[in-house]
């Protein structure tokens, strides 16, 4: 504090002084305005957040999947496949599509989570289907069972998804992703909605209690510290034979040449 | 007497005074060996056997080769109150809730890892420098023995854990004996006691693993030893070694440091990786369920070039008397296999037909110098690395962006039409590389140095390669063809019909060669002007 009175009588003390409260007020200001701003949008009638997410759909999505988002020659009807559909979709960064390869791939979102929400209430109301879900939602930290969760994956999603949800190769360049550093919410709305070449999971099949189960067991998974020092990826094996024979073998031989180096 | 003499002397006079073995360990503490890394990669093999029986030994203490079905009560949580077989939970309780049992298990598998790599690098040199030649003819057919029984013993050892990883290799290996036509289906019963998996298969693997084959291990590897030491070691060609002396260092004191120290560097290596390095982490794979599969499913890579070939076979099956013949598992799990090892155990014997050549070897060939058979090993190992490749195909498509399709008909495309190139190419740079030593040893090293002469010529000084060098470069034998005899004097069809004309043939692509500098040659141009 000594440092600020030693100057309280300098030349400039007053134009900064001025600056800063300015500056203060503005923010304040602009900070009050905003609040009201925010509070009229989640308080205003669904309609308006339909009308937002057609003009969204309108501009980014009818090329390929209609003006009535009827489908087209190169992409699916949405008609009916519900919020959860969107949310999944459009919330990891799937659509819109990067290219028109085998499948379109997790990437940085387009639309952040308000034009989401307009998104996926257009669609839902089209036609119902599975809503979107929050993350809040998802109480899979108090409801899920890790050990009931791994057996469940192992029986439905490993066989694409790889035993530590690392993602596995399809066919034909199609693959099943990583599950790693995947919202909760999305890995749900990609069971009940079956994205891509992902079968549907119904409730009847996997009930929504063992879908937490499956999270909180993936969950675990990516916090799991690699218990056997490094993980080599996780993907088996190969890795490993990778390693052996380039570092193991390589290293070996390198000092089999060093021991008989004539000495010089 | 040497510095060297006197410390064997000593140590043998140590010992004679309590046995009286003076003579005999003389003799052989004084035993020769040659010195080269290359010489060094079988030890590899045979100091990860040693670290195999150590580690393995203390996995026996806590492993319960049982599959008997228990819940998961230790203190990994993710698979907490999860059923599971006895065998399965063993292992998890060796992994984390025995002091040092995950090293341990680390350890021991990376040793296997090495030592299967230690044991095939060490093949291809002794293949590639024509260590294999008489006399060493079964020491080369105990070599594939070894080899064999390694893959076999190595896939034993990491489907006892009973994980999703290995169940699923069993049940690949369940697939390949039911292929075999008629007897299969009767096999498969018998060796799991009923049907797959059972209970009896993994008791049953437990004890092959750790008593039958370490057994058949150590002896085949002691006869092994055994024979280098009779038949003494190949060495090098160069100035002063010949077919009847081995030059190098005595085994005391010079080869028992080495050895000994290369011992506990590999010992080193391989505790270095165990503890750093995750391998085989059966709790992240969970308990074997038939019912259950993971993505990537790989078997370790020395088993991975059947798997690969296993994954390129187009689906061909003949259905006929109310049997199956499944050819797209029959062809690459067992046949191609069978005809590789036992073409490969063969191989000293066929070579010497087509060469006739019966003499004794104990200096080995320089690569370059027999076209035909490195043209043969580079083409075995590219039809291996190909089938190797195929056996990963899911994760190289996953990580490389390619798609399995891709790789799978490449694969097979692959297969056929790459190791012939291979060996066409592999010829050619032979051939190319013996000109460049023709080239060298007439006309010297190239210094790089131009003079321009007064006349206004350029020239580039070459500097003449030593005695020695020279001599390296030009004391093998070049092989001659057979002719063929299709009658002999009196106009009678010789009797070999056939195999005369095979043998004329292969001992004729044989023959091709650069032919080496002869002495007249060198001294024409010693006297020339350069």
């Amino acid at each position: 504090m000594k440092f600020i009175s030693k100057y309280r009588r300098h030349k400039g003390a007053l134009p900064i002084l001025i600056m800063l409260a300015l500056t203060g007020l503005g923010f304040t200001f602009s900070a009050a305005t905003a609040a009201p701003a925010s509070n009229t949008m989640s308080a205003s009638a669904k309609s308006t957040l339909v009308e937002e997410g057609q003009t969204i759909f309108l501009k980014g999505c009818s090329s390929c999947h209609g003006l009535n988002a009827e489908g087209g020659a190169i992409a699916p009807s949405l008609i009916g496949v519900g919020a959860a559909s969107v949310d999944f979709q459009v919330g990891t960064g799937r659509m819109p599509m990067q290219d028109m390869s085998q499948q379109a791939m997790r990437k940085k979102p387009v639309y952040n989570d308000e034009q989401v929400a307009a998104l996926a209430a257009y669609v839902a109301s089209l036609a119902p289907g599975p809503a979107s879900l929050t993350n809040e939602q998802i109480t899979w930290e108090r409801d899920g069972n890790t050990a009931d969760g791994g057996e469940l994956f192992r029986n439905n999603c490993a066989m694409c998804h790889n035993f530590a949800g690392q993602g596995g190769a399809l066919t034909q360049g199609k693959y099943a992703p990583t599950l790693m550093g995947v919202e909760p919410k999305h890995i749900y709305e990609a069971m009940i909605t079956g994205p891509q070449s992902m079968p549907v999971f119904s409730d009847k099949i996997i009930t929504p209690e063992e879908k937490l189960s499956i999270i909180k067991w993936i969950k675990a998974a990516e916090s799991e510290p690699n218990l056997g020092g490094a993980s080599l990826g996780r993907v088996g094996p190969v890795t490993e034979g990778l390693l052996i024979w380039v570092f193991g073998l390589g290293l070996l031989i390198g000092i089999a040449v060093w021991l008989t180096a004539k000495a010089r | 007497m040497s510095a060297r003499e006197r410390v064997a002397g000593t140590v043998a006079n140590y010992v004679d005074e309590r046995t009286g073995a003076a003579a005999w360990m003389k003799k052989n503490l004084q035993k020769v060996f040659p010195d080269h890394w290359s010489f060094m990669l079988g030890e590899i093999a045979l100091y990860s056997f040693v670290i195999l029986l150590l580690s393995g030994t203390f996995l026996t203490f806590w492993f319960d080769p049982s599959m008997r079905t228990v819940v998961y009560e230790g203190s990994y949580q993710p698979l907490k109150e999860v059923e599971m077989s006895a065998a399965y939970a063993s292992t998890l309780h060796i992994s984390f809730d025995v002091r040092g049992g995950l090293l341990m298990r680390q350890i021991h598998h990376w040793a296997a890892l090495i030592f299967m790599a230690a044991i095939v690098v060490h093949l291809l040199r002794v293949f590639f420098t024509g260590a294999f030649r008489k006399p060493r003819e079964f020491n080369w057919i105990l070599g594939i023995g070894l080899l064999t029984l390694g893959i076999v013993e190595g896939f034993l050892g990491y489907s006892l854990p009973d994980d999703l990883l290995s169940g699923t290799g069993l049940r690949i290996a369940q697939a390949i004996i039911q292929a075999l036509p008629v007897v299969g289906t009767y096999l498969s019963f018998f060796a799991f006691g009923g049907a797959f998996p059972g209970e009896a298969f993994i008791p049953r693997i437990y004890t092959v693993h750790i008593l039958l084959l370490p057994g058949i291990f150590l002896a085949l590897i002691t006869v092994h030893l055994m024979l280098v030491w009779y038949q003494k070691h190949t060495q090098y060609p160069g100035p002063g070694r010949t077919e009847k002396n081995v030059v190098g260092y005595p085994l005391m004191p010079v080869y028992m440091a080495k050895a000994g120290g290369f011992f506990f560097i590999v010992f080193g290596v391989t505790a270095f990786l165990g503890a750093v390095a995750s391998i085989n982490p059966i709790w992240l794979y969970g308990p074997y369920t038939p019912g259950q599969i993971s993505a990537g499913s790989q078997p370790d890579w020395y088993m991975g070039w059947l798997d690969g070939l296993v994954r390129m076979a187009p689906p061909i099956e003949t259905h006929a008397f109310g049997h199956t013949i499944s050819w797209n598992i029959l062809i690459p799990g067992l046949i191609i296999p069978g005809i590789l090892f036992t073409g490969m155990a063969l191989y000293p014997f066929i070579e010497s037909w087509i060469t006739g050549d019966k003499k004794e070897h104990h200096l080995l060939d320089r690569p370059r110098n027999v076209p035909n058979r490195t043209a043969l090993g580079v083409m075995a190992l590219t039809f291996t690395l190909i089938a190797l490749i195929n056996g990963g195909n899911d994760i190289i498509a996953t990580h490389f962006s390619l798609t399995i399709n891709q790789i799978m008909w490449f694969s097979r495309i692959g297969i056929i039409v790459l190791p012939p190139l291979a060996f066409v190419i592999t010829k050619r740079i032979c051939l190319s590389l013996q000109r460049a030593d023709r080239e060298l040893v007439l006309h010297g090293k190239e210094t790089g140095r131009l003079v321009m002469l007064p006349h206004g010529e350029f020239i580039e000084i070459h500097e003449e390669l030593t005695p020695e060098k020279r001599y390296t470069l030009t004391q093998h034998e070049q092989p001659k063809a057979i002719e063929l005899v299709t009658e002999d004097a009196g106009g009678v069809l010789n009797p070999k019909g056939i195999r005369a004309k095979l043998q004329a043939r292969f001992s004729a692509a044989n023959a091709e060669n650069i032919a080496k500098p002869t002495a007249a040659e060198v001294k024409e141009l010693e006297g020339g002007h350069h």
